[in-house]
């Protein structure tokens, strides 16, 4: 090959294809999918818990994304039913993630309700169990001396927190927590959900 | 769906009969009949003109490399400067993960942005500078003619590096656009689109000004690797337009491409010039570096949806992806054949040539990283490596073992080159091999023993999800033992490189009493 222009039209064109077939095609696809029947757009304080989850990487350890009973026991693990296109449409950035350190927190909301586990399991994971690797979050929360009036106090068992005073969550942890109480999919499947369905068992018709 | 399927087909309508012209033409024109002189644009005008091992420096007498020097220089030591930062970061995020109440007093240290600064750092920190680098050392070379405009790669050598200073810092902050390998604030991903201007515009303009008829097949991947890789870090990093799963399926159609069609094409197109160059032999079979070439820009492209197996993404496209990439044996057996059949009918000259050490050893790793990527998109066998440390060890063995490893190869070549002179303690570049490769093989086994367990774990119901995390305790120990061998062999890289920088005294002084 001894031509400069050929060779970078056809390099470009090929991408271009690439383009197509990986970007285009399904964003048009996608896009021609409803909002699903139950799913709301998050909170403003929700969206600020959003953004501590994303700029703290949480994502590098957990994904929010099911698999299908078809190809891994996370329906058993509590972790929701698989995940479809649809379930995402509020999501900027995307948080799907490729990592499973941690649970999936697709519908973590719903399998943890508590705002107070939250709290004590951002402060201290290790509080609660003993085997996590999960980093710790201090300075989402401060010690004092004494809780006042609108403070919301972590729980926390001997040995894990302060000698003497309390610890209480800042404006960014409880935002974060009412993020994570607000991840919840498990309203009904959209009729005409999107997924891969590449698992499915075809000998059982499904 | 009507309108999805008629556009594609269509489209795919279109393209087949735009590549039918292209092909036609390109028979016609001959573009297709490469022989063996084609091979050895490779040397100098001469044809083959020996070995360039350690012991036979073959010093430019064109005054080619004079010019490229300055840019070079700075690319590599930039390079060099994010490698080390890169590696500490990585080993301190590999530490976290068994240490977790280690450094934990801030947000900027915590596990997530260690991570990705490391990723940052070492993808645009490192990596692409010294494969600019290389660019630059070598088209001017295959292209017989000095390099054009040689003032504007050196401003674009201060911009990318202001870009990725601002990016580590802003990301160190928490501004971040949140999405893996486009972490980096777009507003300052621009200032990289920007700086690679300067890069591109030189090597066109040297590319346009050849002296030689024909192009060199490490020319055809860097001049494609320097369109697409503007391309698609541009479109990726669009604020605004990508939301929900769309924007999974443009982050993974990047961020694969960025390791396809960035990153690859990099490595690739070095070890194809320098290994036949270090030997003094053309390539086994040139023409067959043709279809390495075109399969990879067919396949690789499409290979990105692989990371979105089993997720909420529709299924043709995964399916689309999982094909690409078991096509991928394709180009990689070619280029397989061509590098390593010619390494190894030249063993001796392991002997002779430490740079061909790193290169050859990286271009294997190359078809290692690539068998298993295509193995790794299957479905069955991804069920059990995704979502685990698996991956993490594939992508070292990819981006480290084969693109980093062929790049300290260059950089060791390079440099006596440019300098004149030889290192002055090669036992020092001896021991930098031996502790990456030592240190890899741990780093590599840990991860991929500790992360099959994991995924085995995961996919038994009767096992609780805390067994998949306790289990991989003593194998992310492992990696870090791997990591930190790793980091110490490229503090060892940098004091070999600013140690031939520093003018050997005496050296300096018999030619002060010569004059």
């Amino acid at each position: 090959m001894n031509r400069y222009l050929p060779l970078v039209l056809i390099a470009l064109g090929i991408l271009a294809f690439a383009t197509l077939m990986l970007v285009i095609a399904p964003g048009v696809q996608i896009a021609q999918h409803a909002v699903p029947k139950g799913l709301n757009p998050y909170s403003e304080q929700e969206s600020r818990g959003r953004e501590q989850y994303v700029s703290l990487g949480c994502v590098y350890c957990h994904s929010q994304q099911p698999r299908s009973p078809d190809q891994a026991p996370d329906v058993e693990r509590g972790w929701g039913r698989p995940s479809v296109a649809g379930d995402y449409v509020f999501d900027q950035p995307h948080q799907l993630g490729t990592m499973r350190t941690g649970p999936d927190l697709l519908n973590v909301g719903v399998r943890l309700p508590s705002e107070s586990w939250h709290l004590t399991h951002l402060y201290q994971p290790r509080a609660i169990f003993g085997w996590s690797i999960m980093p710790a979050y201090p300075y989402l929360f401060e010690e004092k001396a004494e809780a006042g009036p609108e403070d919301t106090v972590v729980v926390l068992p001997k040995g894990f927190g302060p000698e003497s005073g309390v610890v209480v969550a800042r404006q960014a942890a409880l935002d974060l927590t009412a993020y994570l109480l607000a991840l919840d999919r498990t309203y009904p499947v959209p009729e005409d959900a999107l997924r891969d369905d590449g698992y499915a068992d075809r000998e059982s018709g499904s | 769906m009507p309108i999805t399927m008629g556009l594609l087909l269509a489209l795919s309508f279109v393209v087949s009969l735009l590549a039918l012209a292209f092909l036609i033409w390109a028979i016609a024109t001959r573009q297709f009949a490469l022989d063996r002189a084609h091979a050895a644009t490779v040397f100098g005008k001469g044809g083959a003109d020996g070995p360039d091992t350690d012991g036979t420096h073959l010093f430019d007498t064109t005054g080619i490399d004079k010019v490229s020097a300055r840019p070079v220089r700075l690319l590599i030591l930039g390079a060099i400067f994010w490698l080390v930062l890169g590696s500490v970061f990585g080993v301190i995020a590999s530490l976290k993960l068994h240490w977790p109440d280690w450094l934990n007093m801030a947000a900027p240290l915590t596990f997530g942005r260690m991570r990705a600064l490391h990723l940052n750092l070492v993808a645009y920190g490192w990596l692409s500078q010294i494969g600019i680098a290389c660019m630059f050392w070598i088209l001017p070379r295959i292209f017989r003619t000095p390099l054009r405009a040689p003032h504007l790669p050196v401003i674009g050598f201060w911009l990318w590096n202001i870009a990725v200073t601002l990016g580590a810092l802003a990301f160190a902050r928490g501004w971040t656009d949140g999405e893996e390998w486009l972490e980096f604030p777009w507003q300052l991903d621009m200032l990289l689109v920007l700086a690679g201007v300067f890069f591109v515009v030189p090597l066109v303009k040297t590319a346009r000004a050849r002296e030689v008829d024909h192009i060199y097949v490490t020319g055809w991947y860097y001049l494609a690797a320097m369109v697409w890789f503007p391309a698609l870090f541009f479109i990726a990093n669009l604020p605004g337009i990508h939301y929900g799963v769309e924007e999974a399926t443009v982050n993974w159609w990047f961020a694969h491409n960025v390791l396809g069609l960035w990153l690859t094409p990099l490595g690739v197109g070095a070890a194809y010039y320098f290994i036949p160059k270090i030997i003094g032999k053309p390539i086994y079979s040139y023409s067959l570096s043709l279809i390495g070439f075109w399969g990879l820009a067919l396949f690789y492209s499409q290979v990105g949806i692989h990371h979105l197996i089993g997720g909420p993404v529709p299924t043709w496209v995964v399916t689309l992806s999982v094909v690409h990439s078991v096509m991928m044996f394709i180009p990689v057996i070619a280029v397989a054949i061509n590098q390593h059949v010619t390494v190894a009918r030249n063993l001796w000259a392991f002997k002779e040539s430490l740079p061909l050490r790193f290169i050859s050893f990286g271009a294997v790793m190359y078809t290692l990283a690539s068998f298993q990527g295509s193995i790794e998109a299957l479905r069955s066998v991804n069920s059990i490596t995704h979502f685990t440390h698996y991956t993490v060890g594939h992508a070292h063995l990819g981006a480290y073992a084969f693109v980093s490893i062929v790049m300290f190869g260059a950089a060791y070549h390079i440099m006596p080159r440019m300098m004149g002179r030889e290192f002055a303690h090669p036992g020092l570049i001896r021991l930098h091999f031996w502790l990456v490769v030592l240190g890899f093989a741990i780093y590599f086994f840990a991860l991929t023993i500790g992360g099959t367990l994991q995924g085995l774990a995961m996919l038994d119901a009767t096992r609780s999800f805390a067994e998949s995390v306790i289990l991989t305790k003593p194998y992310l120990e492992a990696r870090s033992v791997g990591g930190t061998m790793m980091t110490l062999g490229h503090i060892l890289f940098a004091i070999n490189i600013l140690g031939i920088l520093r003018k050997p005294r005496a050296v300096a002084q018999s030619a002060v009493a010569a004059e």
